[in-house]
Parts: C-alpha cells; sequence; structure tokens
C-alpha cells in the first residue's frame, strides 16, 4: 500500500511577501512542512549593506514577524519549518528564533542552524590559488572587482537541511541556499532518497522551484487569464504533495482564494530556468523538458516522470561588490508638446551637469506614461499626450555628484520650461550606493556546510 | 492574418543577473506550432531592438506546449544597477506579447485585446 504523501507548503516567495501566508497555510489544512524562500539576488546585496550598519542584522526579520504568530501552532502539530531567512547572518536568525521560543514559553524547541556559505574571507585565497571567479555570464576577470567586494555565499543544497532535521531540528535556518533545497531537504529526510537517485532528486528540486515564489504558482501574478483568478484578497498560496517515486501535485487549501490549473503551475515551471533541459542545483540537475503535466480538476496538477541528472561539480557562488551610485529625478509634464519639453528637459539636465562638473557614467530617460517600462517596444504615443512623466537616472562612480545631481530637479519649476509638476519624484532625490552582483563558480570541496541544532 | 502574440500565448519573465528570462505558453495546443515557427530567438532580439544588448537563446519545452527564451544583455547591466523603470524586467513578458506574428487564416484565434 503507498503511504501517504509529503504535504509540504511554500509561505513566502521574496522578502517583502506576505508575512500571514504562514498561519493561513498552518490553518487551511494539512500540511507536514512549511517553506519560506527570502533570498533574491538583490536581497542578499541589500542585507549585507544592513549587516554592514548593524552586526546583529542582516537576516530577513520579517521571518521573525511572520513566526511570532505562529509558532504556538507549528509546536502543537509538529509542523516543520525551513526556511534561508538567515541571509548574510543565519546564526543571527536562529538565535532570535531560539529567543522567541523561550519568550513564549516553547522550551526545548528545536532550531537548525546551516552556515558554511559564506566565502568572503576565503575569496581572495581562492582566487590566488588559482580559482578564476570570472563572471559567469560575461567571463569579465574577478580582477576587476577584487577590491571592491562585500559578500560572497555559495548557494548550499538540501543535504545539510536533511541532516539538521535528522537531528531533531523543528525550524531549519539557512543562509545561501538554493530556493528548491527548502522542499527537497524534507523530502530527503522523509524518504531518504539515495545521493545518486538523480530522477528523484531532480523531482524534489522542481517541486520546491514550484512553491519557491508563494502565490506565484497559486493564482498570483498569473497572465494566463487573472481575470479568471478567485479572491486575491485570500490567496491560498501553494502546496506540493509529493510521493516516494518523485512523482507530485500541485494544489492548494481548499478554503482560501487562488487557482492551481495547468497554465498557472506551467508559468511558474518557466520562471527564471534558463536551459530547460540543464536546471543545475548543488543537488541535481533537472530537466523541465522530462515529466508529464497533468491537470486534475479542483486546484489539482500532476507532475509525473521527471528526469534528472548528476549536479556540475562546482557550486554557484553570488558575489556582492560595491558598483558606484544611481539616483533618479522627474517632473510631470502636460499638454501641449509635454514629450518635447521633456526632451529639452533632458538637454537642460545634461548641460547643467556639465557645467557644474557633475561626474555622469550612464544616463537613462523614460517618458513614464508613453515608453517608460517598454522602450523600444512600446507603441508610438498619441500626437499629443495629456500628461507624461519624465524621469531620468544616472549612475556614477562619485557619491558627491549622484547627490549634487538630486539637486538639480526643484530649481526647473522655476527655472525650467513650463507645464510641469513634481508629484511623484518630489524634492531631492538622495543618491543611492549600488552593490552589484557577480555570479561566478568554485570547486565543490571548497565549501564546507556546517550544521548545528541549537535548543531553546 | 497578424495577430497579437498575447492571443495565442500567455508569458511569464524573470531575471538572472543582467539575463531576462521568459516563458511563453500557448493557450491552446493548436497554438503551439504557430509559437514554434514564428517565434523565433531572432524575432524576439529584433523586437527588443538596442534594449537586448546580447544573444537571445530559445529552448523549446513539447511537455509544456511553451518556449522559454534568454536574453542576454537586457537589463541594462542587471536588477541591481539598472537605470531602466522596470529594473527587473518584470513586465518584459507582456512586453513580447505585444510582438505581431503571422497567423494561418484557417485557425481560429479569438481577439482578447
Amino acid at each position: 500500500m503507498p503511504s501517504a504523501p509529503l504535504r509540504i507548503a511554500g509561505a513566502s516567495g521574496f522578502w517583502g511577501d506576505r508575512n500571514d501566508a504562514l498561519l493561513d497555510q498552518l490553518r487551511g489544512g494539512p500540511v507536514d512542512f512549511v517553506m519560506l524562500d527570502y533570498l533574491a539576488e538583490i536581497t542578499m546585496s541589500i542585507l549585507r549593506v544592513k549587516k554592514m550598519r548593524d552586526p546583529n542584522a542582516g537576516y530577513a526579520g520579517d521571518f521573525l514577524k511572520a513566526l511570532a504568530p505562529a509558532l504556538g501552532e507549528i509546536v502543537a502539530r509538529g509542523v516543520r519549518v525551513t526556511t534561508n531567512a538567515g541571509g548574510m547572518n543565519p546564526r543571527g536568525c536562529a538565535e532570535a528564533v531560539v529567543a522567541l521560543a523561550r519568550q513564549q514559553g516553547h522550551t526545548g524547541l528545536r532550531v537548525g542552524l546551516v552556515e558554511g556559505d559564506d566565502l568572503v574571507d576565503r575569496l581572495g585565497a581562492l582566487h590566488d590559488a588559482g580559482v578564476p571567479l570570472s563572471h559567469l555570464d560575461t567571463g569579465a576577470p574577478f580582477a576587476s572587482i577584487r577590491e571592491r567586494v562585500l559578500a560572497a555565499n555559495a548557494y548550499l543544497g538540501a543535504d545539510p537541511i536533511a541532516e539538521a532535521l535528522r537531528q531533531g531540528a523543528q525550524i531549519v535556518v539557512t543562509g545561501r541556499c538554493t530556493d528548491s533545497a527548502l522542499a527537497l531537504g524534507p523530502l530527503l529526510f522523509h524518504y531518504g532518497w539515495a545521493a545518486d537517485d538523480w530522477n528523484r532528486r531532480a523531482a524534489g528540486v522542481i517541486a520546491g522551484h514550484v512553491i519557491e515564489c508563494g502565490g506565484q504558482a497559486s493564482g498570483g501574478n498569473f497572465a494566463g487569464g487573472w481575470e479568471t483568478v478567485p479572491d486575491l484578497a485570500n490567496l491560498g498560496y501553494p502546496i506540493v504533495e509529493v510521493d516516494e517515486s518523485g512523482d507530485f501535485t500541485v494544489t492548494k487549501h481548499p478554503g482560501l482564494g487562488g487557482l492551481v490549473s495547468a497554465a498557472v503551475v506551467k508559468e511558474q515551471l518557466l520562471y527564471e530556468i534558463g536551459d530547460p533541459r540543464a536546471y543545475r542545483t548543488p543537488d541535481a540537475t533537472a530537466d523541465f523538458t522530462s515529466f508529464t503535466l497533468t491537470d486534475l480538476g479542483g486546484d489539482r496538477v500532476r507532475i509525473a516522470g521527471v528526469r534528472g541528472g548528476p549536479p556540475p561539480d562546482q557550486l554557484k557562488v553570488s558575489i556582492a561588490y560595491q558598483d558606484g551610485f544611481t539616483n533618479a529625478v522627474g517632473l510631470t509634464f502636460v499638454w501641449p508638446h509635454a514629450i518635447e519639453r521633456a526632451r529639452a528637459t533632458e538637454r537642460l539636465l545634461l548641460e547643467r551637469c556639465a557645467k557644474l562638473g557633475i561626474q555622469i557614467d550612464a544616463h537613462h530617460v523614460d517618458w513614464i506614461g508613453v515608453n517608460g517600462a517598454w522602450g523600444p517596444m512600446a507603441p508610438p504615443p498619441p500626437e499629443q499626450p495629456a500628461e507624461v512623466l519624465f524621469r531620468m537616472a544616472i549612475r556614477t562612480r562619485d557619491r558627491d555628484s549622484a547627490k549634487r545631481f538630486g539637486e538639480e530637479i526643484a530649481p526647473l519649476v522655476l527655472s525650467g520650461v513650463p507645464g510641469a509638476c513634481s508629484g511623484l519624484l518630489t524634492g531631492r532625490p538622495e543618491p543611492r550606493p549600488v552593490v552589484n552582483f557577480w555570479p561566478a563558480l568554485v570547486p565543490r570541496d571548497a565549501v564546507s556546510p556546517r550544521v548545528e541544532v541549537l535548543v531553546a | 492574418m497578424k495577430r497579437f502574440l498575447y492571443d495565442l500565448a500567455h508569458a511569464r519573465a524573470g531575471d538572472k543577473g543582467d539575463l531576462c528570462n521568459i516563458g511563453v505558453i500557448a493557450r491552446r495546443p493548436e497554438y503551439w506550432p504557430v509559437l514554434q515557427r514564428e517565434v523565433t530567438a531572432e524575432r524576439v532580439k529584433a523586437w527588443f531592438g538596442d534594449w537586448c544588448r546580447g544573444p537571445v537563446e530559445r529552448y523549446e519545452l513539447p511537455n509544456l506546449q511553451a518556449l522559454n527564451f534568454v536574453l542576454h544583455g537586457a537589463l541594462d547591466g542587471g536588477g541591481l544597477v539598472s537605470l531602466r523603470l522596470d529594473t527587473q524586467g518584470k513586465t518584459y513578458g507582456f512586453a513580447l506579447l505585444r510582438m505581431e506574428i503571422e497567423v494561418p487564416d484557417d485557425l481560429e484565434v479569438p481577439r482578447l485585446v
């Protein structure tokens, strides 16, 4: 007789997602695990900046906000939780969970901690030892950013998470790991799949990929028929029910809003996957062309027959580095000749920058309402639009230039071309330091994940 | 006849550094051969113009009746450094769906726009 499938619920797709989704997933019906993903490429850079300001920060504090009202239910029902909320400071995050548990009287709660992704102190030595660390997409040499590196984190896989669960952790906190590892870890723990069972591991990777982006797999951000999705305000986040074979069903709790259909799940399957035949993770290489997808109706979509292969022998590392400053200013121009006046304002600002010695490495202009989002793909503007929001953004290595550029917009209300109001981009916009992202590869044996269990 | 790709497909876009990934999915099984024939990497590259500075790769997923496009150098350096309004290319799926493609006259395709 086949055993019951393992039910894993997604409850966060990024840092900034709904904090009440965790409670919804716990109360909406039976689940065995809940996974919460907080880390995008952008998030790691933001967390790095936060940790530079405060050594105790650097993790996604939202996890604690989501957890506080849910912890009692998690403990009472024996649900287990995996999250990469640790970001740049997984120990700080795990200790905060322990403190929360003690405060709520859940003494004895076991909190797993996965470390070892942070390579920043060893990056120079690795480079000196012959690891190229060239940019994964462009091939640019690491030497061009070596002096500006702020952080370096390898993408860990699912095995350390499974190990923390074997050691009795009820909540597992990691730093940088692949998003899908948050689901595959529980599957490896529960089913004990072999280390070289590439098909099952790849199935777990794809199951994790489906629920790692929260509501995007259950009707949120659905381009194929958003008007058909019921009750987005009470969107039920996605759940995977995974069999021992690796075949799984995507679904959601019946009492909540949202939609799980073939079209919805296909959109999420394709999200950010690159070459679908070779989706590389530290745990397996998954083939997104290998499986069948069947809409069973009733918010249930079946995925069966996933095939995979071994992982690459190198791990991806995400390096954050300082890359100058940006700033953006704006004015709204009204009919008539709004676009002509936007063009004149662009010229005027460039002349002012030249006159004042404001250094600009690159600038970009949007006419919001006309071509802001789409540039050359936008349809031709109407001959005389009622209004155009002129937005001009610059990039520069010089912080003072970025600041002074922000000061040049307000005077144009009196000293520029007529027919403008401020509105969205008001006052003196402040420069934004850019922490850029540099993907590279490191040998697998250069990274040693560490697992520890803290007890509340 | 010329039709918006939107009438035949839906799409989702995402980012990886300076790469934009766009999945394009047939709304009906009978549209799948049209997508395979019409939505080539060359046409996608041309449609994005100078907003896509590198090559475009196209992958087929027959099991999902879907195409996946990877646009290199399409995000003005990447989401963290881009000066554009849409720093991560979140709207580029819809941008691609606005492209017009040639559809056989005898294929019934309801207008959605």
